[in-house]
């Protein structure tokens, strides 16, 4: 358990920001640019990380509780999902709640952290994320139940392990496959991609994520970005994990099948991002309640 | 463990025997008001105290305690049973109300010499002595006799501040609704008794052998009755005019306990009842899903801050209740373990919501005491001008938003537990409706963070909107140690879950629902030391990392907010509240919640008078009650003709009525 507990840890710190690079590099690449390396997340960390920071004199505590609740969470919540055949450190009956609502914490932080500046561009971002969680999170819920239904068990780990021993795959294909749909659109919904976000700006008509860290500077920001790499990776592990191949025996090779799922799902997510424009904001609850009516008659499918 | 008092009902007479006399010695202290305070916040304080140290042993004590006061010379007896379910009811009661108790010394300010502080400590300590009587009755007279007395003292204490308008048709409001739910008490427990053939509740065991349409007429005459009382939807249309106008220790005690005692009588009139079938269990589970969609959605419009909160508890009484449609469900269809797991989850979110709504009620009080007004748009700023209070209310909305680690997470994680449990054990279209169940309480538990996370940013954080918020002091140390105690069993509870989960799955079990075994421990999550010890030191490293971060920060440049570069931010730029919900209002709820806007704008080419207007009462009683309520008042008006005004009618109307009762003594033999 030390072995996957080092091992998640390791993969989780070392390989979040380059998931981000790879996107930044595919959106660059479709567009016709040369793009950033791959490791430019590591060098703005560590730039980040070594510079003053300035605070706003409204803010308190809660802006600076933030940054840290939004970086300890994605290590908690990556503890419960196994990381394809790498299986979790730890795991329980019920871990699928805590996993959802570690994410609320990090959000209730987030969105307070937001409003502590006073800002209306911030107050802004911290009311359409707040809205868009409540329709986000259903989804999320009912892509848990499918699993569970499929596996008869409410952990994380052996809902996914059941994915990995091959047989409900032809069983329940159609299911599995809307319910993988719905994770990555819940991916882009929730880690601030296009078509529901635009990482890459701060404008008003972009502002969900990007806005709510306006004010942060410094090594704040740096965990800020940290933390949101490790959600992304985290949430791209529930969607790779339904196409992962059982154990082979070896953990090098399961990790390195593993690292290579993940960089192809950022190479997916920078495609999608490529080939469709930001939504208009108000189409933005009818498209995540459009995928929370997906992953309902996916569920409704294994009911039959 | 040796209780510092007996399990013993001894323990509950000296309770109630100092709330009395203490009430009665605050009238008695007559127009010396510090006098008067100070003996009724000792009473109830010291009341409470006695009252909790006695009850919590009862808790696991497998042989109930009785105990009869009688007078034959009148007729009557006072009779009590102090067993778990009690208990159960009772510690909550007497933690809030000793919280409330201390918080209230400083919170209210009296003339020096009036009769206001005597009267409101009177019906403080009734209330409170009245609460526990509720609980405690073995016989449906004292039990109405104290259900009564309960809706007077809270009514007189609601109106405590009767100069305004508002507060007196809010208290006239509770008056009726209350009293409307009592009207089904009555004849519930009139019929109760004429089956079983007395009033005492140990005779009640009588009705288990009743046909199954009077067993639903007594099931659905409960669950008005003390549905009106609980806020289920939807009878709850006295609570967000009654909580908000209260002073905030009589809120936090309404909201957190008064309540609860109505589910204590729906959970007592069910262990009389036979087991009831399916379909009623997936009616009280949809009429609890459906309050607590149409609370949640309420108070995330509101601009009182203690009416968004009256709100939040129509909420969660609904998720109680949808606890307790399932269990109803599961036992009629004979899914024990999964029964089990949603009576659990029902019963600690009981505790739980008394607990984090206490909290949020006390704080929130401090903020009005503090600025004055109940506004969120008067407010804000107020964690940097009253940093403790702010604090304790941040860890009241991370409670009841149902964060890890704090209460609000296990009870409403038991919930979830056992609709999974029930979906994956159920038939195809029962599991269908359970896994929607699951994902309407989703929705649910993120609307909370929606209203939570609006009340603490506009009320505590940004900048002050108004004189009063930015000249704001912070709370007395009375105000806070009362706060800090429900904070404190927040934290405990969340922590360390085994010890309520314990507390809960002993004789309490046995005695609400006799047909469930112990709970499977595969199907909980692993609460036990391990897990407290884990927990805690992920808490305490959170803090320590926070706190080493604020103090490495302690030189960094302080400047304006820079918010993308505004040179001059002002508090009229910042989101209110409004503006913070305006999004879900307008995608995600329907019309029937929104409030009722009239407004007239001219046409023409140039301004010309225009006109909004707002309704501000709850949709439900402007919608569906007060349409009801004009109706029978004009089918009323009709007997008005017999008021004909001249003495003469009248006369005539004796004169005909002594011939017609002489005619009918006559015949009769």
């Amino acid at each position: 358990m030390l072995i996957r507990l080092l091992l998640h840890l390791l993969l989780l710190a070392g390989l979040s920001p380059l998931l981000i690079g790879v996107i930044t590099r595919t959106k660059a690449i479709i567009a016709g640019r040369q793009g950033a390396p791959l490791w430019q997340p590591y060098r703005d960390l560590w730039k980040l990380f070594r510079k003053e920071m300035v605070l706003s004199s409204t803010t308190t505590w809660v802006f600076r509780a933030g940054p840290v609740v939004g970086i300890v969470v994605p290590i908690l919540a990556a503890l419960l999902i196994p990381f394809g055949a790498i299986g979790a450190p730890v795991s329980f009956g019920g871990d699928l709640v805590l996993f959802v609502y570690l994410f609320g914490l990090s959000r209730f932080f987030t969105v307070l952290a937001a409003l502590d500046t006073g800002s209306s561009f911030e107050g802004m971002g911290a009311a359409r994320e707040a809205t868009f969680s409540c329709l986000a999170e259903p989804t999320l819920f009912v892509a848990f139940i499918v699993l569970a239904r499929i596996s008869g068990s409410f952990t994380l780990e052996t809902m996914f392990n059941t994915l990995l021993v091959g047989n409900s795959q032809s069983v329940y294909g159609v299911s599995l496959i809307l319910t993988a749909i719905c994770l990555f659109i819940i991916l882009l919904a929730e880690n601030c991609r296009i078509p529901f976000d635009d990482p890459n700006t701060h404008l008003e008509l972009t502002m969900i994520h990007e806005v709510m860290v306006l004010d942060h500077s410094g090594p704040d920001l740096g965990l800020i970005l940290y933390g949101a790499a490790m959600k992304l990776m985290v949430m791209a592990t529930l969607v790779v994990n339904f196409i992962m191949p059982p154990a082979t025996g070896s953990l090098l090779v399961d990790a390195g099948l593993y690292v290579a799922a993940l960089l192809a799902l950022a190479v997916g997510v920078g495609l999608v991002e490529s080939s469709m424009a930001r939504l208009r904001l108000i189409k933005v609850p009818q498209l995540l309640i459009g995928t929370s009516l997906l992953s309902f008659f996916a569920l409704v499918l294994l009911l039959r | 463990m040796t209780p510092i008092f007996p399990a013993d009902i001894n323990g509950m007479l000296l309770t109630l025997a100092i709330f009395l006399t203490g009430g009665l010695l605050c009238l008695l202290a007559g127009p010396r008001a510090r006098l008067a305070h100070l003996l009724g916040a000792a009473s109830a304080a010291i009341a409470s105290a006695i009252g909790f140290a006695s009850a919590l042993p009862a808790l696991s004590a497998a042989t109930p305690q009785h105990m009869t006061l009688a007078l034959p010379a009148a007729g009557i007896g006072l009779t009590l049973t102090l067993d778990p379910l009690a208990a159960f009811f009772l510690l909550p009661v007497f933690l809030l109300t000793f919280c409330g108790a201390l918080y209230a010394i400083d919170y209210l300010h009296f003339p020096a010499r009036g009769w206001r502080a005597g009267l409101h400590w009177f019906f403080f300590n009734t209330l409170g002595a009245s609460m526990a009587v509720v609980v405690l009755a073995a016989n449906a007279l004292v039990f109405m006799l104290a259900w009564e007395l309960m809706s007077l003292s809270s009514f007189f204490l609601v109106t405590h501040d009767y100069q305004e308008e508002k507060v007196r048709q809010a208290g006239w409001l509770y008056l009726v609704a209350t009293h409307l739910g009592a009207a089904f008490l009555f004849f519930l427990f009139f019929e109760a008794s004429r089956v079983a053939g007395s009033l005492d509740f140990a005779s009640f065991a009588a009705l288990r052998a009743l046909p199954i349409d009077s067993v639903l007429l007594l099931f659905f005459a409960a669950l008005i009755g003390f549905g009106a009382k609980a806020g289920l939807f939807p009878m709850h249309v006295w609570l967000p005019d009654a909580h908000p106008a209260a002073p905030s220790h009589v809120s936090a005690i309404m909201s957190g306990v008064m309540i609860k005692t109505a589910i204590y009588g729906l959970l007592r009139m069910l262990t009389f009842l036979p087991p009831l079938p399916a379909w009623v269990g997936i009616a009280v589970a949809l009429l609890g899903i459906t309050g607590a969609l149409f609370g949640i959605a309420m108070a995330a419009t509101q601009t009182d801050i203690k009416r968004s909160l009256a709100y939040s508890t129509v909420e969660n009484i609904g998720l109680i209740f949808l606890g307790f449609g399932l269990w109803l469900f599961c036992l009629a269809t004979g899914h024990p373990t999964a029964a089990l797991l949603a009576l659990l989850g029902a019963l600690l979110h009981i505790w739980n919501h008394s607990l984090f709504k206490g909290l949020l009620f006390l704080g929130a009080g401090a903020l009005v005491h503090a600025t004055g007004n109940r506004e969120l748009s008067a407010m804000g700023g107020l964690l940097r001008r009253m940093p403790l209070t702010g604090s304790l209310l941040f860890f009241g909305a991370a409670a009841i938003s149902a964060l890890p680690p704090l209460n609000g997470f296990i009870s409403e994680w038991l919930l979830y537990l056992s609709l999974f449990q029930t979906g994956q054990e159920a038939a195809a279209g029962a599991a269908f409706l359970f896994m929607l169940l699951a994902i309407l309480l989703a929705l649910v538990g993120g609307m909370v963070m929606l209203v939570m996370t609006r009340l603490l940013g506009v009320a505590l954080q940004g900048e002050p909107r108004s004189q009063a918020a930015a000249t704001a002091h912070e709370s007395s140390p009375l105000l806070l140690a009362a706060m800090a105690i429900p904070a404190g069993f927040c934290l405990l509870v969340g922590i360390a879950p085994q010890m309520p989960i314990g507390l809960i799955n002993g004789p309490l079990i046995a005695l609400v629902s006799p047909g469930c075994a112990g709970i499977d421990a595969a199907l909980l999550p692993p609460f036990g030391p391990t897990w407290s010890l884990a927990m805690l030191t992920a808490l305490l490293l959170l803090v320590a990392v926070v706190a080493l971060r604020i103090w490495r920060g302690r030189h960094a440049n302080r400047l304006a907010t820079w918010g993308c570069g505004y040179p001059n931010p002002n508090t009229r730029m910042a989101y209110t509240g409004g503006s913070y919900s305006q999004l879900a209002q307008d995608t995600v709820f329907c019309s029937c919640v929104l409030p009722v806007a009239a407004s007239t704008r001219g046409a023409a080419f140039f301004p010309s008078p225009a006109s909004f207007s707002q309704e501000r009462l709850d949709p439900v009683l402007l919608r569906w009650f007060l349409p009801l309520f004009h109706k029978l008042a004009e089918q009323a008006y009709a007997f008005r003709r017999l008021q004909a005004g001249q003495l003469n009618i009248y006369v005539l109307y004796i004169f005909t009525t002594t011939i017609l009762l002489l005619g009918w003594s006559i015949m009769t033999p």
